[in-house]
C-alpha cells in the first residue's frame, strides 16, 4: 500500500465526493486540489467556479490567490463577484466547499470569532464568501480537522448556515429550498446529515480509525449509520496524479 | 396573504456605519464634470485631496490581485487616521490595521488567505481598539455596492438569512410581498472614496482591467470620489480604439495616479507575479508589534514616495517578478 500524508488523504476523499458534469464553487487550498484531482480522474467535465470571476479553469496550474490568473486560465470567463454570486443564487452551482473553526451537529459553521461579538477572545477573518456558498450551493462539503474543540455543542457564532436548528429551519429562514451541508470530510472520517433529523451522522471512517475514535473526538452526540464503511486510502493512481500533475511544484501537498 | 403592509421580521443590531442619502448621491453625480478633465496627479496629491479623517473608503482587491498598495502606503505615510473602511481585504487592510488607520469597518473578511489570519487585525479587534465592526458576507458587500451603483436604497437578497452574520449586521429581514417568504434587505453602500488599481488608464480616468474585474466596476459607480492608480498611462486614442475594454469611464473618476508595480507585493494579471518572499517575510514580522513598526518605518515612512519604495525593493527584483511570456 502506498504511503500518503494527511493532506493527500483529505484531497482524495473530497475529490471522490464530486460527480462529473457538475459545478463546484471552490477557493484556494484543499478544495481546489480536490477539484483538480477529480477532473483528472472521474470528473473531466466538472466546472470549477471561483468567487471573484473565474469560470471553467483547466486547473492545470494551481492558483495561489482567489482572484489570480490561474482561476480562469484555459477557462471560459473572467467576470466579477456579482456575476458569480448571482449564478450561485440562481441555483447553477452544485457543490460548495467550506471550512471553519467550529461546527455543530446541524453543520452550522463559525469562522468569525471565539468569544462574543462584543469582546472576542479570538477574532477570525469573518464570513468572506462562506455564508453565501453555504446559503446557495445545493450540496456543501465541509473539510475540517476533527477534534472536540472544533466539533462543539454550540458554535460561538453562526457565520454560515447549516441546518440551523433542525428540519425545516433553513426554509423557514428564507434560504433556498433543498440546499445545505452534504458531507463533512475530516482526518478521521466522513459524515453526512441524517435526512429526518438533519443531524450529523458518521458514515465512513478513514483507514486505521475506529468509530469510537470519531465519537471521542466529537463534542456533541454524533449519530452513527447502521453500516459504517472504511474509506479506501488514496490509490497509487490518485497519488501519482496528485504529485506529478496536480501539485507538481508542491505548493500545497 | 395580506400584503397591505410589509412587515420587518428581524433587524441586525447595528446602525449603518455610512449614512445613506441617495438623493444627495444623485445631486453629487449631477455635479460631476462631463467634459474631459486632466486628473493625472501624484499619489501625495490624490491622497491629500480626497482622504481625510472620518472618510469612508472602499478598496478594490482580490486576494493578492490588483492591490492599490501604492495609494494605501501613501495614506499610511500621511498618518491619516479615523477612516471607516469596507472590510473585504487582505494585504490592504492588514497594513491599514498595522498603522491604525481605521476605527470602524463593515467587515466580511480580513485575513491573509493561505498565509493565515491577519495578526495586525486581530490585535486591533482583541484589544478593543475598534469602535465598531459590522458583519456581512462577501456577496452582501458586493451587492450593497451594486445597489448604490444602481442608485437604489436597498437590494433584496438570499444571503445571511438565519445566521449571526445577519444578527450583527445592519440588514433587515422582511416578508417578501411577492412570495411571502423571508428575504434579506441590504442597504446600499456609498463609500466616500473608492480606490482602484488598474492595468491601464488615460489621464482623464478611462480605465481598463485585464483578468477578473471583481467588483471594480460597481465600486467605481457606487463611490462619491474615485482614485484610480494605473500600471500604465495610455493615450485616449488607445481607449477610443477599444471602448469595449473600458470598465470604468472617465466621468466616475476624480484622480489618476501613475503607479507601475503599484500592486507590489501583490500581483497584476499578465504583468507580474506577487512577491512571495516579501509577503512571507512581512507576514512573519506581523507576529511582533515592534517588527511591524520597523517594517512601516523602512518601507513607508522611510521613503518619500512610490518611486523610492520601488528603488528600495530593487529594480532587479521587480524585473524578476515580471511575467516573461504568456503560457
Amino acid at each position: 500500500m502506498p504511503s500518503y500524508n494527511p493532506t493527500e488523504l483529505l484531497i482524495s476523499l473530497a475529490a471522490r465526493q464530486m460527480e462529473d458534469g457538475t459545478t463546484a464553487f471552490i477557493g484556494t487550498g484543499i478544495p481546489m486540489l480536490a477539484a483538480a484531482l477529480a477532473k483528472k480522474c472521474h470528473a473531466p467535465n466538472l466546472v470549477p467556479i471561483f468567487e471573484f470571476g473565474g469560470t471553467g479553469a483547466s486547473l492545470n496550474e494551481l492558483a495561489l490567490a482567489v482572484g489570480d490568473m490561474r482561476t480562469y486560465r484555459d477557462g471560459f470567463q473572467a467576470s466579477g463577484i456579482c456575476d458569480i454570486m448571482e449564478t450561485a443564487c440562481r441555483g447553477f452551482v452544485e457543490y460548495g466547499f467550506l471550512g471553519g473553526a467550529q461546527i455543530d451537529m446541524y453543520g452550522n459553521l463559525n469562522s468569525t470569532l471565539i468569544g462574543t461579538h462584543h469582546s472576542p477572545k479570538v477574532r477570525l477573518p469573518g464570513s468572506g464568501g462562506a455564508n453565501d456558498v453555504g446559503s446557495f450551493c445545493w450540496r456543501t462539503i465541509i473539510i475540517m480537522q476533527h477534534d472536540v474543540k472544533r466539533f462543539v455543542k454550540k458554535v460561538d457564532f453562526i457565520t454560515t448556515p447549516g441546518y440551523l436548528t433542525g428540519p425545516g429551519a433553513r426554509e423557514a429562514a428564507g434560504l433556498p429550498e433543498g440546499t445545505g451541508p452534504y458531507r463533512v470530510v475530516t482526518n478521521l472520517g466522513i459524515m453526512d446529515f441524517e435526512p429526518e433529523t438533519k443531524r450529523m451522522r458518521l458514515i465512513a471512517v478513514n483507514p486505521g480509525v475506529t468509530k469510537d475514535d470519531v465519537i471521542k473526538n466529537t463534542g456533541f452526540e454524533l449519530l452513527v449509520a447502521d453500516e459504517v464503511v472504511e474509506n479506501e486510502p488514496p490509490t497509487e493512481e490518485e497519488l501519482r496524479i496528485l504529485r506529478e500533475e496536480v501539485d507538481r511544484h508542491r505548493l500545497y501537498i | 396573504m395580506d400584503m397591505k403592509e410589509i412587515r420587518v421580521l428581524e433587524e441586525g443590531v447595528y446602525p449603518l456605519i455610512q449614512p445613506l442619502d441617495i438623493e444627495e448621491f444623485r445631486r453629487h453625480n449631477r455635479s460631476k464634470p462631463k467634459e474631459l478633465v486632466d486628473k493625472l496627479m501624484d499619489e501625495k496629491t490624490a491622497v491629500s485631496n480626497f482622504i481625510r479623517p472620518g472618510v469612508y473608503v472602499g478598496i478594490d482587491l482580490y486576494g493578492t490581485v490588483r492591490c492599490p498598495m501604492s495609494i494605501l502606503r501613501e495614506i499610511v505615510r500621511q498618518r491619516i487616521t479615523g477612516l471607516k473602511v469596507l472590510g473585504r481585504g487582505v494585504l490592504d487592510l492588514d497594513l491599514l490595521s498595522a498603522a491604525g488607520v481605521f476605527d470602524e469597518a463593515d467587515i466580511t473578511y480580513i485575513g491573509l488567505e493561505v498565509y493565515g489570519t491577519s495578526k495586525n487585525f486581530r490585535r486591533l479587534v482583541e484589544s478593543g481598539r475598534l469602535k465598531r465592526l459590522v458583519e456581512w458576507s462577501n456577496a452582501a458587500i458586493a451587492w450593497r455596492i451594486k445597489a448604490a451603483a444602481m442608485g437604489i436604497p436597498f437590494i433584496p437578497v438570499r444571503s445571511m438569512l438565519g445566521t449571526d452574520t445577519f444578527k450583527y449586521s445592519s440588514a433587515k429581514v422582511i416578508q417578501c410581498p411577492f412570495t411571502g417568504k423571508p428575504v434579506c434587505l441590504l442597504p446600499a453602500l456609498i463609500p466616500d472614496v473608492g480606490i482602484i488599481h488598474v492595468h491601464r488608464a488615460d489621464r482623464y480616468g478611462n480605465a481598463q482591467i485585464d483578468g477578473i474585474s471583481g467588483f471594480a466596476g460597481e465600486l467605481a459607480r457606487a463611490s462619491k470620489y474615485v482614485i484610480i492608480s494605473a500600471e500604465e498611462i495610455i493615450d485616449t486614442k488607445e481607449i477610443k480604439r477599444r471602448p469595449d475594454m473600458t470598465i470604468i469611464p472617465y466621468y466616475l473618476v476624480d484622480a489618476v495616479v501613475h503607479a507601475p508595480f503599484g500592486s507590489h507585493p501583490g500581483e497584476m494579471a499578465g504583468m507580474y507575479e506577487r512577491d512571495e518572499e516579501h509577503i512571507k517575510s512581512y507576514y512573519k514580522d506581523t507576529e511582533d508589534e515592534g517588527k511591524v513598526a520597523a517594517y512601516l518605518d523602512k518601507w513607508i515612512y522611510g521613503v518619500k514616495n512610490h518611486e523610492e519604495y520601488l528603488d528600495l525593493v530593487g529594480r532587479k527584483r521587480l524585473e524578476d517578478l515580471k511575467i516573461k511570456e504568456s503560457s
